[in-house]
């Protein structure tokens, strides 16, 4: 009787959630994704090297591009291009989750030096290449290009709060209005990936100043960084009025009504966009503790949404804010 | 609002477009809804095909006659542009196709409903003559002198016809068998020759007996073979043998087609004839019977359904017909539930399979399939190939597992992985793809939970889709389809939380 209580107590009810304001899936997918983002948009985000010629157009800020490789016989230039950089990271334009990007932090005489400390030949770059090429890691075996954009060197301020990976931050923008946004952090747990639901910390941030707000692990509140000991209270994102505004500039650039906007702060470069998701997962309401559909809905209300990205930035700077 | 306005409306009237059809068809015509209170009648049909040579063809068949124990109902041909005769051949039922030009494939469609009453006394007519050979039959030396002596042993060890014909059938059965038998056993080669010599045998000792061939009826069976078997004229009168297992007696469930020994089917003007049998047991109530062919002939809703396809197309459909509750359970699964499954309808495939192989072997088959093919996959993956040829290459590696699980299985005695066949090849070999290719990005652990959700649903599918009553309400009332098709339009329009979603986002509602 009493493991049978505990596990309907396990679930909330219905009205409580929508009380909470939580967005559930199938309306994220009928009422935001179909309604707001037209099927013939969305390859433009699936592949990450048109995104960036986007962004570059539009004047958002993303890693550098170095070089393309987009055929099998342009692999024998890939040296002379190599040659120029010290480092530089090697992904497939239609990979998703992260598979295939090779990440090279230096060299070591004729050798390359990966993040992890292992040292690669150039024949190994070159099969790594010419497996992008094949379609080994794009979704269905599509054939792909390999893009090679320079490394990002993540922003000191998250330091005691990473282990290995950079962090990033993943913003819901609705109709050009950032709505909601957290903090991704790599644990050992989720193997050096940014990817919540294998381990990684999801940190919830204030709209109006980039300040933590709560941070949970596999669904559930943590206080401290499982691998670090830090305190996640006095977290706080720099640029956040800068990421605010790429963000916000996303929806313009896309057409897409509903987006998950993937941005990394780099040392030198500050801010920069690196992915954009057309079916932004809900985690993040619980990295933030809190429903975003009334926000959505609040947006949806407005009888104009054709205002400058500034103001749109002050209306979620003022509206969205937890605190 | 207004396209979800428009919607609610469609589904409003699917469902009851559908719900209404099906009441009307259960008081006004008389459908059962449920199976109980129901008879089972047979509608058997006979395909003949054969290559017209282009000049005029004629194909003769035997018709079922009428027996004691078994009503036939009504009787029908389809045959395009084909004239067709009855006649009495010797007291044999023949139907006779004939038309004065025909090249190519040609069809034929003879089809029999029948309504087995109960079980009848065995036949007690004494034979006549053109049942039985009149002229004692030799057989080539050196099987004659055999035969012979296997005749002499066999009437020491026998008292009369009935023990004499068992003895000698087990002779044949022995696992060890006797020298003259063991050359007679080189005679035979399929069910007909070695029904063929039995009888001959038991001609030369002087046994009435008599070839008759018929059907076991089975639900659902598609390209019968007629089978032969042995009748012997008993002081009980005459007696069916099986030749192939030497049980004797009338089967249960055995259509009796035709008794003698001549052809099933003759065709002159053609080449490659053959012919093969489908079955489909109908539920029809008692009271029904009677009145069923008027009716069928009247009713449009009737008339234009499904029964009146051929059997053959009817069976298809009955399995047809249940795929829209397993994805009924899908969508249930998915939208209301939230239960991740591995490819969209892969479940509803996995259970159509399922209702071949029976649930247990099912799930150990598949489990097995999908682990080795894993494994196989990835050896694969360090190869470094292309997606087409590496999936080509899981496939070749699934057939093999198969054959390799058939082989075992027949040799360890359990059958039941033979069935192992029906399982969707190139649908097993995507799943192994895309497990993998989720092993590789996200790690074993949402392999098992995609795994295990789209077994679960394969399973609540099957138990559904294997569900008597639901069987009979999807194939006899198929406007059932225009409420499933309601419902699913509806579920395409809930936008609430999933089950499992109530309990994902607990901890935001705590306290």
């Amino acid at each position: 009787m009493e493991v049978i209580r505990r596990f309907i107590d396990s679930f909330a009810k219905p009205r409580q959630l929508r009380e909470a304001g939580i967005l559930s899936m199938n309306s994220r997918n009928l009422d935001y994704v179909i309604k707001y983002n037209p099927r013939k948009l969305l390859p433009q985000v699936d592949n990450k090297l048109t995104t960036k010629q986007m962004a570059q157009q539009a004047g958002v800020a993303v890693p550098e591009l170095l070089g393309v490789v987009s055929y099998q016989s342009e692999i024998k230039n890939l040296s002379q291009l190599l040659a120029a950089h010290e480092h530089f990271v090697i992904k497939p334009a239609q990979g998703s989750g992260g598979k295939g990007i090779l990440v090279i932090t230096g060299r070591d005489g004729d050798r390359y030096v990966k993040a992890s400390g292992d040292t690669l030949e150039f024949e190994d770059i070159n099969r790594h290449v010419s497996n992008i090429l094949g379609g080994l890691y794009s979704l269905g075996g599509k054939s792909d290009v390999a893009m090679i954009e320079g490394l990002i060197q993540a922003d000191p301020v998250f330091n005691d709060y990473s282990f290995e990976g950079v962090p990033d931050i993943r913003m819901i923008v609705f109709r050009g209005f950032p709505v909601m946004a957290m903090l991704r952090l790599a644990t050992r747990a989720s193997d050096g990936k940014a990817n919540l639901h294998q381990g990684a910390v999801g940190v919830g941030l204030d709209i109006a100043t980039g300040k933590s707000l709560r941070a949970v692990q596999f669904d559930t509140p943590i206080k401290l960084h499982p691998d670090t000991q830090h305190s996640f209270e006095s977290l706080q994102v720099p640029h956040w009025d800068r990421l605010l505004e790429l963000t916000a500039a996303c929806y313009g650039m896309t057409g897409l009504g509903y987006l998950g906007v993937d941005m990394v702060l780099d040392k030198h470069l500050g801010p920069l966009i690196l992915e954009l998701n057309a079916r932004p997962g809900l985690a993040i309401q619980i990295a933030n503790g809190c429903g975003i559909h009334p926000r959505l809905q609040k947006i949806e209300a407005m009888p104009d949404w054709n205002i400058p990205i500034s103001e749109k930035v002050t209306f979620s700077k003022q509206y969205f804010t937890s605190q | 609002m207004k396209g979800r306005f428009q919607l609610s409306l469609a589904v409003v009237l699917l469902v009851a477009l559908g719900l209404g059809l099906t009441l009307y068809k259960h008081f006004a015509l008389g459908f059962p809804l449920l199976r109980g209170e129901t008879n089972t009648i047979w509608s058997i049909e006979a395909e003949v095909e054969f290559m017209a040579d282009g000049g005029p063809a004629k194909a003769t068949l035997t018709l079922p006659d009428h027996q004691s124990d078994v009503r036939i109902l009504d009787e029908s041909f389809a045959s395009p542009g084909y004239g067709i005769n009855q006649f009495d051949d010797n007291g044999q039922r023949r139907a006779e196709w004939s038309i004065r030009e025909a090249k190519g494939r040609q069809t034929l469609y003879y089809k029999v409903n029948l309504y087995p009453d109960s079980v009848s006394d065995p036949d007690r007519e004494p034979p006549v003559e053109n049942d039985t050979l009149t002229v004692k039959p030799r057989l080539p030396e050196p099987y004659q002198t055999a035969a012979d002596s296997l005749l002499e042993s066999v009437t020491e060890r026998s008292a009369d016809a009935r023990s004499f014909t068992g003895t000698l059938i087990n002779e044949f059965l022995d696992s060890s068998p006797g020298q003259n038998t063991n050359m007679l056993l080189g005679m035979i080669d399929n069910r007909e020759s070695r029904t063929r010599l039995l009888i001959d045998l038991l001609t030369m000792a002087d046994i009435p007996v008599r070839m008759v061939r018929g059907l076991y009826l089975e639900d659902g069976r598609r390209r019968q073979p007629m089978l032969d078997m042995l009748e012997v004229y008993t002081n009980d009168g005459w007696l069916m043998f099986d030749p192939v297992t030497g049980e004797s007696g009338n089967p249960a469930n055995f259509f009796l087609w035709q008794r003698g020994g001549k052809s099933m089917l003759d065709v002159m003007g053609g080449t490659n004839s053959r012919v093969s049998f489908s079955m489909i047991s109908q539920a029809v109530p008692a009271r029904e019977l009677a009145i069923q062919n008027s009716q069928a002939d009247e009713v449009a809703l009737i008339d234009f359904s499904i029964y009146a396809l051929p059997l053959e197309v009817q069976n298809a459909f009955k399995s047809i017909l249940l795929i829209p509750i397993g994805t009924l359970v899908v969508l249930f699964m998915r939208i209301i539930v939230g239960l991740r499954t591995s490819g969209t309808f892969m479940p509803v495939l996995i259970s159509v399979a399922f209702l071949e192989t029976q649930l247990l072997p099912g799930l150990t088959i598949f489990i097995t399939i999908v682990s080795i093919g894993l494994w196989m996959r990835s050896i694969l993956s360090q190869l470094n190939m292309l997606l087409v040829a590496r999936l080509a290459a899981v496939m070749i590696v699934v057939i093999g597992i198969m054959g390799a699980m058939s082989i075992l299985s027949w040799k360890l005695g359990i059958t039941q992985a033979l069935t192992v066949t029906f399982f969707p090849m190139i649908i097993l070999a995507w799943t192994i793809e895309r497990m993998s290719i989720l092993w590789e990005e996200e790690g074993p652990r949402d392999v098992v939970i995609e795994g295990f959700g789209s077994l679960l649903v394969a399973t609540i599918s099957y138990l559904l889709m294997s569900n008597p009553t639901v069987e009979h309400l999807t194939f006899n009332f198929p406007e059932l389809l225009f409420a499933v098709l309601g419902v699913t339009l509806m579920l395409g329009q809930y936008t609430g939380y999933r089950l499992l979603e109530l309990r994902r986002f607990r901890p935001l509602v705590q306290g």
